[in-house]
């Protein structure tokens, strides 16, 4: 099970309190596990990623375990403690604009 | 009793603002979406619970909500914009060329015979359509293939479609304007378009004949003669009489013709509304004094409107998509500030109060006449 962490924002828009948990069907990764939130929460499509592109939008930002992972492959594997859901993956809206 | 519903996108929000036929005693609704920027509401002619809004931030992207019941609730929607095939490219403001890339959507305009369609105007230009309640959408590439496209350039706001109007005659035919490329007419429902800028004439266009490439703010059309168009652009207020194949200037005794929004009284296709801003490099009213301006000879001969609005001191602006009409047998006439302020005339301007005096910057107002 893996704990995901939503902005303010998206867990309005998607109708949620707290964090959201997810069963993967692989192994965890910026992109299974965005996939998975996506699939559970469509509203969220192009609000993480860009649809047309996949990409991070610029003002979002991924944590785990105290780590900026915004930067890291979204086929790389997430930190073990994040895998196990000993620790959540954090997805934030950078401290930008007004 | 008829009622009235103000639908207000703002720069952190929306908000419903309603009223009964008499528009003295307001309720209002929101923030809807709090903070996020709402560039337009818009209701369903058809079926008025039926609304449409663009939602967006700069951190989440392009939402698309909708509501079934007038404001109360709403659901997102499908915010897949993809261009069709693959995009291309247009000028940017150095000359360079750019892929076109969605930003965002400015304009939502509901079919005038179903609910379901809704057209979208984005940044980078193009115009979509929903035909499923806006689950959907898919753009009307003809536009953008129409030749001159690569050679449009963003206006400081953006390379936004704004406008779209649809002629309430002639269902195939609808005009859209872009900043900063100009107007744009089809007349076989979107598959193919033409320039409509004829007559325009724009500082710092080398060609005064270019086909494209002025600063069009919006356009407006009374639906009773829809051949007559008005538009005020960057600078200068225009009108066409053959639907866009011709433009003169009515500016006439404005004290300054730059401005952004424009609008038709709900009864008296000659009788038209503009704010006078400035000037291009200070977007506020001439002497800290907010006013409209109205001509009742379909232009060039106006009249300050002035009764209600702040005299003094008064530096907000009032963007494109930020006046409109209702249509009430004593015309209501709206408009919202970058001040936060939502202002009211019961009787074609000539008398104005604010329903709200402090909301976030304004973007756009919309109002529906309800039975």
């Amino acid at each position: 099970m893996i704990r995901v962490v939503l902005p303010t924002h998206l867990r309005t828009l998607a109708r949620v309190l707290g964090e959201v948990h997810l069963e993967l069907a692989d192994a965890a990764t910026q992109r299974t596990v965005l996939d998975t939130l996506e699939a559970r929460f469509p509203m969220l499509r192009g609000t993480i990623r860009d649809r047309a592109t996949q990409c991070r939008r610029p003002f979002v930002r991924f944590f785990a375990c105290g780590e900026d992972l915004s930067h890291e492959a979204p086929d790389a594997p997430l930190p073990e403690k994040v895998a196990s859901g000993a620790e959540p993956l954090l997805i934030v809206g950078a401290m930008a604009g007004g | 009793m008829s009622a009235v519903r103000v639908l207000v996108g703002t720069r952190k929000g929306a908000f419903v603002l309603t009223a009964d036929g008499k528009r003295e005693r307001w309720e209002i609704s929101g923030p809807h979406f709090a903070g996020w920027e709402m560039y337009h509401l818009k209701g369903s002619p058809v079926d008025p619970n039926r609304v449409y809004a663009s939602q967006s931030s700069g951190w989440f992207g392009q939402l698309i909500q909708r509501s079934d019941d007038g404001g109360k609730t709403w659901a997102p929607m499908g915010n897949a914009f993809a261009y069709d095939g693959v995009p291309g490219m247009h000028q940017w403001y150095d000359g360079t060329l750019r892929p076109w890339e969605f930003k965002r959507v400015w304009h939502l305009e509901p079919s005038r015979t179903d609910p379901d369609t809704v057209y979208a105007g984005i940044e980078d230009a193009a115009l979509f359509r929903s035909t499923d309640g806006a689950q959907s959408w898919h753009e009307l590439a003809g536009l953008r293939g129409h030749g001159s496209g690569a050679s449009w350039q963003p206006g400081a706001g953006g390379m936004c479609l704004h406008t779209i109007l649809l002629d309430p005659r002639d269902p195939a035919r609808m005009f859209v304007a872009i900043s900063a490329a100009g107007a744009f007419r089809t007349d076989d429902e979107g598959a193919t378009w033409r320039p409509v800028n004829r007559g325009l004439v724009s500082q710092g266009i080398p060609d005064s004949s270019a086909e494209v490439g002025h600063c069009v703010h919006r356009l407006a059309m009374h639906p009773a003669r829809p051949n007559v168009l008005f538009m005020q652009k960057h600078w200068d207020v225009m009108r066409s009489d053959d639907a866009g194949d011709s433009w003169y200037e009515i500016s006439g005794n404005l004290p300054t013709d730059f401005g952004f929004a424009i609008d038709v009284h709900a009864h008296e296709p000659d009788t038209i509304f503009v704010v006078p801003i400035k000037s291009d490099s200070e977007h506020f009213p001439l002497d800290g004094k907010l006013q409209v301006y109205r001509s009742r000879t379909g232009g060039n001969d106006w009249e300050a409107l002035t009764s209600g609005l702040p005299q003094r001191d008064c530096y907000v602006n009032v963007l494109r998509d930020a006046m409109c009409v209702d249509q009430l047998d004593a015309c209501g006439v709206y408009f919202g500030t970058t001040g936060g302020q939502v202002y009211a005339s019961t009787d074609a301007g000539d008398h104005w109060n604010p329903i709200v005096r402090d909301l976030p910057a304004v973007l756009s107002v919309e109002v529906q006449t309800l039975p």
